[in-house]
C-alpha cells in the first residue's frame, strides 16, 4: 500500500446514511478540502479507532451508480480510475440502505466490478419491519463481501465495521456480473485483446465513459476509439442493458435472501400521509412559507441575544485594554483596530450558526426534496430548476455554499442562472448591515401586528428574492443551450434528524466562517485602520494645533470631534473616500460611508466594522459608545441633516441588498463555472443594478 | 399508455421507454421494466409528480414521466 496508509472510499446512495458512518468513523478529526481540479467537497480523516495500521477514509458525494450525472457525482468515478490519485482507494466501504437493497446494490456491483475491494456497511436494516428476515449471512456469500450492520443513529455495529477494516487484506475481487452476459463476443474480445491487464469492466468503462476516466492517456484513447468504432459501440443501449441485467441477477439472489420478498412499503406509507399534507396544493405551500418565516424570524431574533452579549463583551474588552495600556499606537491598534475587528466577525457566528442549523435540519429530515417538489413548476417558468431552491436557501446563509449547492443541478444552464442570481439573496453577511441602518433610521413602530423594522428587514429579503428571479428571467431568455433540464430525484422517506450530524454541521460551517472570512475581515480591519490613522502629509500630526487655531467657541468636547474629524479627513482613508464622493454622493453617502462601501467590496460584513474603525478612531476611549449611537450623532457638516436619515439609509440597504461585493464569492464563481466570464458578468450586472436602484431610491426619498 | 396518463393512486407495470437518455437514469434509481409503479403525488401546480418504484418514491416532471410506457393496472 502507498506510504502504507489504507485509502478507504466511503460511497453509497444518497440518503444511505453515509455521513453518519463517516461522522463516527473519523469523529472530529476530519478536514475539509478539494478533490483535485474541481471544487467538490472532499472530506477525509483518520479513522483512529484502528491502533495497527493507519487508515485514511474518504467520503465521497452519494451517488445512485458508477455512471455519474453531475459534477458531484462524477468525483467517485474519476478517483477510482486514476491510480496516481492519492485518493485512488485500496478498498471501498459501500453503503446500503437495507430498505432500498436492490437499488443500493447496483452501486455496490459496479465498484465491484471495477476491481475494488467492497466491503457493505448496512443501514436502516432497524426501519425495516421483516428484519429478522434478511439472511445477511446468505447475502454475503451471495455477493462474495463481508457484511456489516451498523446504525448510524447510535453507533452500533460501528465497532465491528472498524474491526472489518482493520482485518482488510488487499485482494482482487471477482467480478459480479460476467461482461459476456451484456456485451457481444466481438467486442468483448476486441477490449480484453487491447488490454490484456485490466480488468475487463475498467477496460468497458474506458469505453463507456471515455472523457472521465482518468487513468487512460491519448494513445489508449485512439485505441478505444478504433474499438468502439470497429465493433458499433452503443453506448446507451449497452449502458441499459448493463443495468437490466444488474438488476436481474439482484432479484435472483434477493429472492433467496428474503423469502417472502415482501415489499418494504412501512416506510414509504408513513411518507405517503406526510407527502399528502407537505404537497398539499394549499397546506404545502402554507407549510413552506412557514417554515422559511420562521427561519427569518429565529435569524432575526433569536441570534440577536448572544449576538449583543458578544458585542457588549467585545466593547467592554476594548475599553479595558485602552485604559489598561499606556497611550501610543499600540493601544489605538489593538483597541480600535483589532478588537472591533475580532468582534465583528465574531458576532456573526450565531446567525451563520442558526441558518446552518435550519439547512441541516431540512436536509436530514428529508423536507429539502419536498421544497424542490413544491417549487419546480414555479422555477421553471424562470428558467430554473427546483433544485434551485437549495442554493437560493443556502444563499439566506451565504453565497459561498449557495453556489456550490447549485452543483446538484444536472443542467448546466439551469446551473449558472442559478450561479448568477445566487448572490442576490441576501446572505448573512448584510444582516448586520441591515440590523444596524434599520435600526438607526427606521422607526421602532408596529403596524397592526407587525414590527416596522421587522418589515422593512423581510422586504430587503424579498427585493432579492424577486430580482433573483427576474434576472432569471431575462437571463434564460439570453443564454442558448442544446443540454435538455429534468428533474429525477428521490423523494427520501422522512426520518427524525440526526442531531449529531446536525451539531457537526453547525460546528464545521461555523469553524470555516470563522477561520477563512475571518481572516478577510480581519486583515482588512487592520489595514483600514492603519489607513485611517495615517496619512499622505503632515495634517494628522499637526491636526490639533491647525483646529485649536481655528476654533472660535469654548466646548473641549466638541474641540476634541474636530481634531478627531479633521485627522481622519485627511488620512489616506479619508483621501480614497472623497476621490470616491461625486461618484456616490447622487445616492446620498459622504466620504465616511465612501472608505467603508470601499472596503466592503472585499466582504460586505466589513461594513459595520469599517463603519465601528472609521468612527471610533480618535474618539475618547473612556467614552466609546455603540457604533450605532456614534453614527447616529454623525452630522453631514454640508447639509446639517444627520448622516444616516431615511433616504440615505433605505438607499444603502439596497445598495447592499444587490451590489456584489463579495470577493470570496467570485472566487467560487469563477471556480465553479471555469471561467473569468460569468464571475465579471456578474460583478458587472450587480453593481450597476445596485447603483441605479440605490439612486432612485434616494432621489425619489430625499 | 405512460406514467403521465395515471391518477393518483392508479398502478401501472413498466413496458418500455420511448426516451434512451432518461431511460438510463430512471434504470439507475431501479425504475425497470416489469417493475410495478404507484403514482403517489401531483405538485399544487400539476407537475411535476412522483411515483413510487422499488420502495422509493422518485419525483419526475410530466414530460419526463410521458416517455414510460406502462400496462395500466386495476
Amino acid at each position: 500500500m502507498r506510504e502504507n496508509i489504507l485509502k478507504v472510499a466511503l460511497i453509497g446512495n444518497p440518503n444511505a446514511g453515509k455521513t453518519s458512518i463517516f461522522n463516527l468513523l473519523t469523529g472530529l478529526n476530519q478536514k475539509v478540502g478539494n478533490f483535485p481540479g474541481v471544487t467538490v467537497d472532499k472530506k477525509s480523516g483518520p479513522c483512529n479507532k484502528i491502533k495497527s495500521r493507519k487508515v485514511q477514509i474518504v467520503d465521497f458525494p452519494g451517488t445512485y451508480s458508477i455512471y455519474p450525472r453531475s459534477a458531484d457525482e462524477r468525483v467517485f468515478f474519476t478517483e477510482v480510475t486514476n491510480p496516481e490519485s492519492d485518493n485512488f482507494p485500496d478498498m471501498a466501504v459501500v453503503v446500503v440502505d437495507a430498505a432500498h437493497l436492490k437499488r443500493n446494490l447496483l452501486l455496490f456491483s459496479q465498484i465491484k466490478d471495477m476491481g475494488v475491494p467492497a466491503i457493505i456497511a448496512m443501514t436502516m436494516l432497524d426501519v425495516l419491519p421483516e428484519k429478522d428476515q434478511l439472511d445477511l449471512e446468505l447475502l454475503a456469500q451471495k455477493l462474495d463481501s463481508p457484511i456489516i450492520p451498523v446504525n448510524g443513529r447510535n453507533g452500533e455495529g460501528m465497532e465491528e465495521l472498524i474491526a472489518e477494516i482493520e482485518r482488510f487484506e488487499y485482494h482482487i475481487p471477482e467480478p459480479f456480473l460476467p461482461m459476456e452476459s451484456y456485451v457481444h463476443d466481438d467486442l468483448f474480445y476486441r477490449a480484453t485483446a487491447a488490454f490484456p491487464d485490466e480488468h475487463p469492466y475498467r477496460v468497458y468503462q474506458m469505453m463507456q465513459q471515455t472523457d472521465t476516466y482518468a487513468g487512460i492517456g491519448p494513445e489508449d484513447i485512439d485505441i478505444i476509439d478504433e474499438i468502439k468504432e470497429n465493433s458499433s459501440f452503443k453506448s446507451h443501449q449497452l449502458q441499459a442493458q448493463e443495468t437490466i441485467n444488474r438488476y436481474r441477477l439482484l432479484d435472483d439472489i434477493l429472492r433467496e435472501v428474503k423469502p417472502h420478498n415482501k415489499k418494504i412499503e412501512e416506510n414509504l406509507r408513513v411518507s405517503s400521509q406526510l407527502d399528502k399534507i407537505l404537497t398539499h396544493p394549499l397546506w404545502g405551500y402554507f407549510i413552506f412559507i412557514g417554515i422559511l418565516f420562521f427561519m427569518f424570524q429565529a435569524i432575526y431574533s433569536w441570534a440577536s441575544i448572544p449576538m449583543d452579549f458578544i458585542d457588549e463583551q467585545f466593547g467592554a474588552l476594548g475599553e479595558w485594554i485602552s485604559a489598561t495600556l499606556p497611550d501610543g499606537a499600540l493601544n489605538s491598534l489593538i483597541s480600535e483596530g483589532i478588537i472591533p475587528g475580532i468582534g465583528g466577525i465574531v458576532i456573526f457566528v450565531p446567525q451563520i450558526a442558526i441558518l446552518f442549523a435550519f439547512i441541516a435540519l431540512l436536509e436530514e429530515t428529508g423536507y429539502m426534496a419536498r421544497a424542490v417538489f413544491l417549487t419546480d413548476r414555479i422555477m421553471r417558468v424562470f428558467g430554473l430548476n427546483g433544485k434551485s431552491i437549495v442554493p437560493l436557501i443556502s444563499g439566506v446563509a451565504c453565497a459561498i455554499p449557495a453556489v456550490m449547492a447549485a452543483r446538484n443541478i444536472e443542467n448546466w444552464k439551469e446551473r449558472l442562472i442559478t450561479i448568477l442570481v445566487a448572490p442576490l439573496i441576501s446572505c448573512s453577511a448584510r444582516l448586520p448591515v441591515y440590523t444596524i441602518l434599520i435600526a438607526l433610521v427606521i422607526p421602532d413602530e408596529s403596524i397592526g401586528f407587525f414590527n416596522l423594522q421587522g418589515l422593512v428587514l423581510m422586504g430587503l429579503y424579498v427585493l432579492g428574492f424577486v430580482l433573483a428571479l427576474g434576472i432569471a428571467l431575462i437571463m434564460h431568455k439570453i443564454i442558448n443551450s442544446p443540454q435538455r433540464p429534468f428533474l429525477i430525484m428521490e423523494l427520501p422517506s422522512f426520518r427524525m434528524p440526526r442531531w449529531k450530524n446536525v451539531g457537526l454541521t453547525i460546528y464545521e460551517k461555523s469553524k470555516t466562517f470563522v477561520f477563512s472570512a475571518g481572516k478577510i475581515i480581519f486583515i482588512i480591519s487592520i489595514v483600514l485602520w492603519v489607513l485611517a490613522s495615517y496619512g499622505p502629509g503632515s495634517e494628522i500630526a499637526q491636526a490639533e494645533s491647525i483646529v485649536t487655531e481655528q476654533y472660535q467657541g469654548d466646548n473641549q468636547e466638541e474641540l476634541e470631534n474636530l481634531i478627531a474629524s479633521y485627522k481622519l479627513e485627511h488620512s489616506f482613508a479619508g483621501y480614497l473616500g472623497k476621490a470616491i464622493e461625486p461618484v456616490i454622493e447622487p445616492l446620498g453617502y459622504d466620504w465616511k460611508i465612501g472608505i467603508a462601501l470601499i472596503t466592503s467590496f472585499a466582504a460586505r460584513e466589513v461594513f459595520v466594522g469599517s463603519m465601528a474603525t472609521i468612527y471610533s478612531v480618535g474618539t475618547d476611549a473612556e467614552n466609546t459608545k455603540t457604533v450605532k449611537d456614534r453614527l447616529a450623532t454623525e452630522i453631514n457638516p454640508k447639509t446639517g441633516l444627520p448622516v444616516f436619515n431615511l433616504a440615505s439609509g433605505i438607499s444603502l440597504m439596497i445598495f447592499y441588498a444587490i451590489a456584489m461585493q463579495c470577493m470570496s464569492t467570485l472566487a467560487i464563481v469563477k471556480r465553479e463555472t471555469k471561467s473569468w466570464k460569468w464571475p465579471m458578468v456578474q460583478l458587472a450586472y450587480l453593481t450597476g443594478l445596485a447603483y441605479v436602484s440605490a439612486l432612485i431610491a434616494y432621489q425619489t426619498l430625499i | 399508455m405512460n406514467i403521465a396518463d395515471l391518477k393518483i393512486g392508479q398502478k401501472g407495470i413498466v413496458t418500455g421507454f420511448s426516451d434512451e437518455e432518461l431511460s438510463l437514469r430512471l434504470l439507475d434509481m431501479g425504475c425497470l421494466p416489469g417493475e410495478e409503479i404507484t403514482l403517489s403525488c401531483i405538485a399544487p401546480l400539476g407537475d411535476p409528480i412522483a411515483i413510487d418504484v422499488a420502495g422509493s418514491r422518485v419525483s419526475l416532471r410530466k414530460k419526463e414521466a410521458s416517455t414510460v410506457m406502462i400496462e395500466k393496472i386495476s
